[in-house]
């Protein structure tokens, strides 16, 4: 801008700084603030109510989070979690959003019915599916498998069972949150312009040839921001656990929030839990540079 | 000819039943047993014949009154996300207009900033953050809860792409008449902008309903405590009655569901943003 629209400035500028003011306080004492903190924290021995005095102790939280069976269990089973979920949760988004996307009656209606769950808080749906797996012929799951086995099928109790507790989460969350992933991918996939598969028919292309050659290379960058996403979701990983199995049995369903949490309040050991959301934090900052790295690798291509 | 495609059109319509059926089934477990007796609700939760209820009884729902605060978790719920959601609009829009729109020295490094500052989710800082508000004294409050959601990096970063795309010209127009720029924002840009306050207004009312991190660590009393923790609490407090428990689902989700009902579209517009933009 030239000086010469800049006469009132001095007071255009002040009134910006209000316009963003109450915004970047609030970002700067509840985000920079406390992002900034969990670094310090997470070298000091910080800890609720202890009489020690607060120093600072290097690295040892780290090698003490590092050697603890329950933050490895965590860190192992988030990555397990990520692992069926993201492949899971998006193939079944985009089936169903290639199935929604037909030119038929009543999609809308599919949409909605697949849409809702996202609506339902997860700690409701933790809590209703905890029915959904109980052991016994209270157990939906159970007696729906024996049923589709011809009785072949042994009833277990999920929730409880150190192999299927973690799958069992995982089916609860797949189940909440596959109507968002679709939603994305539906959008994207209507943003398609026809021409593009009017051309291929002319060329011949059958379905399948039109599906990998047109329409997947199209959705890239949608389903690697899905996939991204879900990742991150998998490693928030939380509130299912509260609920469901407070992360057993043995540990078998525990994850990093879930020992950061324990930490902060069984223990009041504020710097270690610092130590574990700020591991946390760098998967978080790593998957998210990968996608970058992934959709800017697209770009050069185009 | 029209033979195949008829077959293909019932296979979709079977697959999409089948889904249907495996989102529906959960929610009418839910909503069909908070009508019926306790005894009758375990006894058939396992079987799919007798989802319904052989009569309705309001038994459970006036059960789940009795046994803990229910509108108290309620209005605590709504409150609060209501006080999020409205805080965060205004705030959230008058800064992205700012980033938008004015100059003023700063603008660009901080809007650099805000955009970093997307990628860090509420558990990344959970804990200092815990620590920030006991130190502050704020614990077991409703503005504890309300207070640190209200400046919203990625609602800013929504607002401020659709503020880039407006024209200009009306603000423009209205600026050359003497208006000011918060008049501007208020009579001119707000009233253009409805579908991105939608947007933020429902991602930001689905994530403050489901509430449960937070809440859970900051609170411990009742009286304002939101729905997600009454719900498990409800949950671990014996007897274990899961009618009860449904009947507290099913009061829980309506009001969202309402919402959701009423205003679908903008739901599925709001979230399908969310991918385009990220």
């Amino acid at each position: 801008m030239t000086s010469a629209d800049h006469q009132p400035d001095t007071r255009d500028a002040r009134q910006a700084w209000l316009f963003a003011l109450p915004a970047l306080l609030g970002l700067l004492f509840f985000v920079l603030l406390p992002f900034v903190l969990s670094l310090i924290i997470s070298f000091t021995n910080l800890r609720l109510g202890s009489p020690l005095p607060l120093e600072f102790v290097g690295f040892r939280q780290y090698q003490r989070i590092f050697t603890d069976q329950a933050f490895l269990a965590a860190l192992r089973n988030n990555a397990l979690f990520a692992l069926i979920v993201v492949p899971l949760q998006t193939g079944l988004a985009m089936l169903l959003a290639l199935l929604i996307n037909q030119p038929m009656r009543g999609m809308v209606i599919f949409r909605s019915l697949f849409f809702m769950p996202v609506v339902f808080p997860l700690s409701l749906v933790a809590v209703v599916w905890i029915l959904v797996f109980a052991p016994g012929p209270q157990g939906l799951l159970n007696q729906v498998l024996e049923t589709v086995t011809l009785g072949t099928w042994q009833a277990r109790d999920f929730l409880h069972d150190p192999v299927w507790a973690l799958p069992a989460i995982s089916l609860t969350s797949i189940w909440q949150g596959v109507g968002f992933q679709m939603v994305i991918l539906l959008a994207a996939l209507q943003g398609i312009p026809r021409e593009l598969y009017e051309a291929a028919r002319v060329d011949g292309a059958n379905r399948w040839q039109q599906f990998f050659c047109i329409t997947l290379p199209q959705l890239r960058n949608a389903i690697i921001f899905v996939v991204l996403v879900t990742t991150i979701l998998a490693f928030r990983l939380f509130d299912q656990v509260q609920i469901m199995t407070q992360g057993g049995p043995n540990h078998a369903t525990t994850t990093v929030m879930y020992e950061a949490v324990s930490s902060a309040f069984g223990s009041q050991q504020v710097a270690r839990a610092a130590a574990m959301t700020v591991v946390f934090f760098t998967i978080v900052l790593l998957i998210t540079l990968l996608q970058r790295a992934v959709s800017r690798h697209d770009k050069v291509i185009e | 000819m029209i033979g195949t495609h008829t077959v293909i059109k019932l296979f979709v319509y079977l697959l999409l039943m089948g889904f249907a059926g495996m989102f529906l089934i959960p929610v009418a477990m839910m909503l069909f047993g908070s009508f019926k007796p306790d005894d009758q609700v375990l006894a058939q939760a396992g079987r799919l014949g007798h989802l319904l209820p052989a009569e309705f009884s309001w038994y459970n729902y006036r059960d789940v009154f009795a046994r803990v605060p229910f509108a108290r978790y309620l209005f605590n719920s709504a409150f609060i996300s209501l006080c999020i959601v409205a805080g965060g609009l205004l705030v959230n829009s008058l800064a992205a207009y700012a980033f938008a729109r004015l100059r003023w020295p700063g603008r660009d490094w901080m809007l650099m900033v805000v955009v970093a500052l997307m990628i860090i989710p509420l558990e990344a800082i959970a804990v200092p953050l815990f620590y920030e508000v006991t130190l502050l004294g704020w614990r077991d409050t409703y503005w504890v809860q309300i207070i640190p959601f209200i400046a919203n990096a990625f609602s800013i970063y929504l607002f401020y792409t659709f503020f880039l795309g407006l024209p200009r010209e009306l603000e423009e127009a209205a600026r050359i008449d003497g208006a000011g720029p918060w008049r501007i924002f208020f009579r001119i840009v707000m009233p253009n902008a409805k579908p991105v306050f939608a947007t933020v207004a429902i991602l930001n009312l689905l994530t403050q309903w489901g509430a449960f991190l937070w809440p859970l660590m900051v609170t411990h009393s009742e009286a304002v405590r939101p729905l997600p923790l009454g719900i498990a609490t409800f949950y671990s407090l014996p007897p274990l009655q899961w009618g009860d428990i449904f009947a507290f689902g099913v009061m829980m989700v309506t009001p969202v569901l309402l919402i959701f009902v009423l205003f679908q579209h903008w739901f599925v517009q709001s979230v399908a943003t969310t991918g385009v933009k990220g």
